[in-house]
Formats: C-alpha cells, sequence, structure tokens
C-alpha cells in the first residue's frame, strides 16, 4: 500500500527526480518554478503542448513528456494542482511565437491556474489556447464532469497534430474534439490513501465505489454484484449510452488501474470489457491497458472510450516517444 | 496619542506597518492552525488546504520579516504578498488568495497609509476578484461566505460612522457567522461539490481559512498605528 512517502500536499520532488534519474534521455527536471521538459529541446518551430496536474496521478503527467506529447509537464504537490507561476515558466520555457496549448482537467484548482497563469503572461507574444478536459461521465452535468483519462488522449492528439505542423487552433480544436468525444468511468474496489488521516473508511470486500474521481472525491458506495463481471458489463453500458454510440464507429478503449489492482485483475476486467463492447456490436479499433492515470495506490480501474474518427485514428497512430506511450 | 488621526470617529488611518502587522498576525494564525484546516478539508475535499497554506503564509512570513520588503505602500506591499502566495500555493487557494490580495492592491494608491473607507474598498476589491476567479456566489460553501458578510459589515460600519475597532469587531464576527453557516449548505463549488448534500454538516475550510483574515485584522488593526509595541525590526 502507498502512504509511505507520499500523502495529499507532500512534497513530490523526490519522486520526480526518480523518473527523470529513470528516463534520462527523455526527460529533464527544471527547478523552482518547478516543470519537467524534453531531455532535448525540438529544433523546428512547433505548437507546445503543457498540461499542469496535482501529482498522485502517475504516470500522468511527467509520463507523458516527450516528442509527439507534450512538451511540458508541471507537477503539483500530492492532489494539489501546480502554481501558475509553474505553468508561466514551462510556457516561457517550451513555447514561442507558434503559441502553446494547455491541457486542463475539470478541477477548480487546475482552472484557476490555468486562468492565473494567462493574466500572468499577459500581453507576452504567446499565444494559448487552454483545452478542458471533462469526460467523468459519473457527473451528470457535463459543464462540472471532470477530467479523467481524457487527458491522456487529448495529450496525444495535441502533440501529434503539433509535430505535424499544424497551427494552435487547428492543434487545439482537434484536442477538443478528442475530448468531446471520450467518456470516462472510474470504479474503486478499495479506499483510497489520504493524508493525515491516513485511509478514509475502509471499503468492505463485498463493496465497490462506482463513479470516483482521482483525488479520493467519493462515488456511490454499491454492493459488489455476485458476478464481478456484471461490474464491468455495465460499466461499459454507462460508457457506451452516455456516447450514444452506434455500431461500426471506430472506438479505442483505454483501461487504467488506479495504482493498486494487480494486472491479472486489470486484464481480467479488459477482457470483460472488451466482451461486453463487441457483443454490442461495437468496434475496439485500438485500444491500451496499463497504468495511465491513477489516484496513488487506489484498487479499481479507470475505464476510457473514445468515438474515433479517420484523422483522430491517424494521429494516434503517430509515432510517440515519452516514458509511458512509445511507437 | 493622536498625534495623527485628527479626524473624528472612523477616520483614523490604516499605515502600510499596520497592514504589514496584520498580515504576520495573519500567516501566523494559518501556520497554527494548518492541522484544523486539513482536518476540515479531509471531511469534504482532498485533505491538503491546511497543508497548502501553511506553506504560503510561510513564505509570506519571511517576505514580511525581510527588511527588503517593500513597505512605503499599502498597494506594493499586498502586491508581494499576493506574488508570493501565487508562487507557493497550489490548488485553488493559490489563485483565489493571490487574486485576493493583487485586487486588493490595484485599489490602494502608492500612499503609506489608507484610510477605514479605503480599507474597505480594497477588501471589497478583493472579495468581487475572488468571486470572479471562482465563479463562486454567496451561499456556494466557500471563502465567499465569509468574506462578503464581513465587507459587508465593514462597509455598512463604516458608513454608520462607527470606530475602526467596532467596524472591524463587526466585520470579523459576520465572517465568523458566514463560516459557520458553511456547515449548513452542500457544497456547490470545488471538490466538495462532488458530495452534493453529503457535504452538510461540514464547515468549509476555505471560508475558515478567510475568516482569520478578519479575526486577525480586528485584533491588530484596531490597535493606533503610533503605539509601537514590538521594537522596529530595522535595527
Amino acid at each position: 500500500m502507498s502512504g509511505v512517502a507520499l500523502a495529499p500536499g507532500r512534497s513530490i520532488t523526490a519522486s520526480l527526480e526518480g523518473m527523470v534519474l529513470a528516463y534520462p534521455d527523455l526527460l529533464q527536471f527544471h527547478r523552482d518554478p518547478d516543470y519537467v521538459a524534453w531531455a532535448v529541446p525540438p529544433t523546428e518551430e512547433k505548437v507546445a503542448v503543457i498540461s499542469g496536474s496535482g501529482s498522485g496521478h502517475e504516470p500522468l503527467p511527467v509520463g507523458y513528456v516527450g516528442p509527439g506529447m507534450l512538451d511540458a509537464a508541471c507537477p503539483g504537490r500530492v492532489f494539489t494542482s501546480p502554481s501558475p507561476v509553474q505553468l508561466v515558466a514551462a510556457t516561457r520555457a517550451v513555447a514561442q511565437e507558434a503559441g502553446a496549448v494547455y491541457v486542463v482537467k475539470n478541477y477548480a484548482g487546475g482552472v484557476m491556474t490555468a486562468e492565473m497563469a494567462l493574466d500572468l503572461l499577459g500581453d507576452e507574444a504567446i499565444p494559448v489556447r487552454t483545452v478542458l478536459v471533462n469526460d467523468d461521465v459519473a457527473i451528470p452535468d457535463p459543464a462540472r464532469r471532470r477530467g479523467l483519462g481524457a487527458a491522456v488522449l487529448a495529450s496525444k492528439i495535441a502533440g501529434a497534430a503539433a509535430q505535424a505542423g499544424l497551427p494552435l487552433d487547428q492543434v487545439a480544436d482537434l484536442a477538443e474534439r478528442m475530448v468531446q468525444n471520450t467518456r470516462s468511468l472510474g470504479v474503486a474496489t478499495d479506499a483510497c490513501t489520504l493524508a493525515r488521516a491516513g485511509i478514509r473508511e475502509p471499503l468492505p470486500p463485498d463493496q465497490v465505489e462506482w463513479g470516483v474521481g482521482i483525488h479520493g472525491e467519493p462515488g456511490q458506495v454499491r454492493p459488489l454484484p455476485k458476478d464481478p463481471v456484471l461490474l464491468l458489463e455495465e460499466m461499459a453500458e454507462a460508457l457506451r449510452a452516455d456516447l450514444e454510440l452506434r455500431p461500426g464507429e471506430p472506438l479505442l478503449l483505454m483501461l487504467s488501474s488506479l495504482g493498486g489492482t494487480p494486472q491479472a485483475e486489470l486484464y481480467w476486467a479488459f477482457r470483460h470489457l472488451h466482451r461486453t463492447l463487441q457483443a454490442m456490436g461495437l468496434s475496439i479499433a485500438r485500444h491500451l491497458v496499463g497504468t495511465f492515470i491513477t489516484c496513488l495506490g487506489r484498487g479499481g480501474w479507470i475505464a476510457t472510450l473514445a468515438r474515433m474518427d479517420g484523422q483522430l485514428l491517424e494521429l494516434w497512430d503517430a509515432p510517440v516517444h515519452t516514458p509511458v506511450l512509445h511507437w | 496619542m493622536g498625534q495623527q488621526n485628527g479626524q473624528a470617529g472612523n477616520g483614523q488611518a490604516i499605515s502600510v506597518e499596520q497592514i504589514r502587522r496584520w498580515l504576520l498576525a495573519y500567516a501566523h494564525r494559518i501556520i497554527e492552525q494548518e492541522e484544523y484546516l486539513t482536518a476540515l478539508d479531509a471531511d469534504i475535499g482532498d485533505a491538503d488546504h491546511g497543508t497548502n497554506m501553511r506553506r504560503g503564509l510561510e513564505k509570506v512570513k519571511e517576505r514580511l520579516e525581510d527588511p527588503d520588503c517593500p513597505c512605503n505602500s499599502v498597494g506594493s506591499l499586498l502586491r508581494s504578498v499576493a506574488m508570493t502566495l501565487i508562487s507557493a500555493v497550489g490548488g485553488a487557494a493559490g489563485p483565489l488568495y493571490g487574486t485576493f490580495f493583487l485586487r486588493a492592491a490595484t485599489s490602494c494608491n502608492n500612499s503609506p497609509a489608507i484610510t477605514p473607507a479605503q480599507f474597505a474598498a480594497m477588501l471589497r476589491q478583493g472579495l468581487e476578484g475572488v468571486k470572479q476567479r471562482g465563479k463562486a456566489h454567496l451561499d456556494d460553501k466557500t471563502m465567499v461566505d465569509s468574506i462578503q458578510p464581513a465587507v459587508e459589515a465593514l462597509e455598512a460600519a463604516i458608513g454608520q460612522h462607527k470606530d475602526l475597532r467596532q467596524a472591524l469587531h463587526e466585520a470579523a464576527e459576520a465572517a465568523r457567522r458566514g463560516m459557520e453557516h458553511t456547515a449548513e449548505i452542500p457544497a456547490r463549488k470545488g471538490r466538495a461539490s462532488y458530495l452534493g448534500p453529503r457535504s452538510i454538516g461540514h464547515q468549509d475550510p476555505g471560508a475558515t481559512s478567510a475568516y482569520y483574515l478578519f479575526e486577525t485584522a480586528a485584533q491588530v488593526l484596531a490597535t493606533p498605528a503610533h503605539r509601537r509595541e514590538s521594537p522596529s525590526r530595522h535595527r
């Protein structure tokens, strides 16, 4: 179980140093204000893609820094969005006249941080477009939906579009299109490790929490169905229904561990999700299974389903070279 | 006494040195209340408000105790506090408190002292900045719930020519009531809002940290400017 070194509000510096140590050819850690950028800066002029995020969601955001994806990531402390000054420093360092796209998950802190960074940049000649990520179907009101797996997808699409030399507005529009066509749902199988409180009220083994966020925001506690496969079927249906999918549309399915789920259980869940979607007549054109966006060491999954089109698939397939995604 | 405050009623001025002492007192209050603020946040948020604010206010304290701190005008002092908070505090609290002090600073001219009416106008600007930044209104269960009643009480008291001590006392009381009221309502902003009605019964951590602004103002600013209890920091 996590919690030895990390808790909400704690410093993430040593962890970041470790990550950069693990990927010295890809990442460089700039201090005070903190941000992580490419070890070797790009030579060509292009739009920069930047994402700030609280920590505790590893490998997001730093694991997605590299050619074809993020130009810089600004990690805040655990579960705390970074300071606007970090975003400003990263923007000045990696963005040029072509401008920058901020990929911002829809949380009060993250949104305000990005707005404040833009205020601080003021009339500097760096155009910035903010792409708001709000894909969590657990929240009925789309305006209040939290950002989950679509942050990974939008960063990939924006990074590929920027790498292809597209101008700022097109890069941002494509990332927004990716977000609009993506839905996620988090289901937890144990409690979230939290702060001074240590571990929150443990979740009994016969219960799950439906619709959790990635900061321990509580979901709805439900009994675990006698046949746990029903849980995955229900997740698939929730995503399908919200996206109003029709058979034949090419889909991308990403299944992420919340951080504490054994691999065997992750692949078990993937099999049932995949089967359920196929049984609905839907075709999974691309898939990812692994650890992509987490809530410290929580047990459970975030399932992310996206409706793709020819251009989005092309951008998804474009080369990427980051610690987590590389092809 | 009274050598510089000849005006009647609440016409007494608040010096930049008093503002500095008020913000120092605020910093001390936040630092000592870290655990309490974090406990409130653990109930309905993500348990980082105390740590986050303590880290920021420790930097503010360092800044205010630094002989190079820009203490020649209220505006420059507030701007310096704002930039320190923006740099050191993440989450929503950094941009919100940063905006509060930044907007408050813009309403002050470069004078080394302000009138109580100017002090109220300054806090009003800060409040409007926070509401704009957080897109929050009264009764959303946020820091607005303690700041807005306090600013309104201060404006009313000054409008009625009450003396500064009384006006600040009424503002602090209004802030306290507003803070306590947040326990009775569901959150409509921030991470606690995902709890919906389950957030009722828990006092908002942001409203609590904002209350301390008015609590410490009542304690510190009611003391006349010329009565220096502590030796000057410029030795």
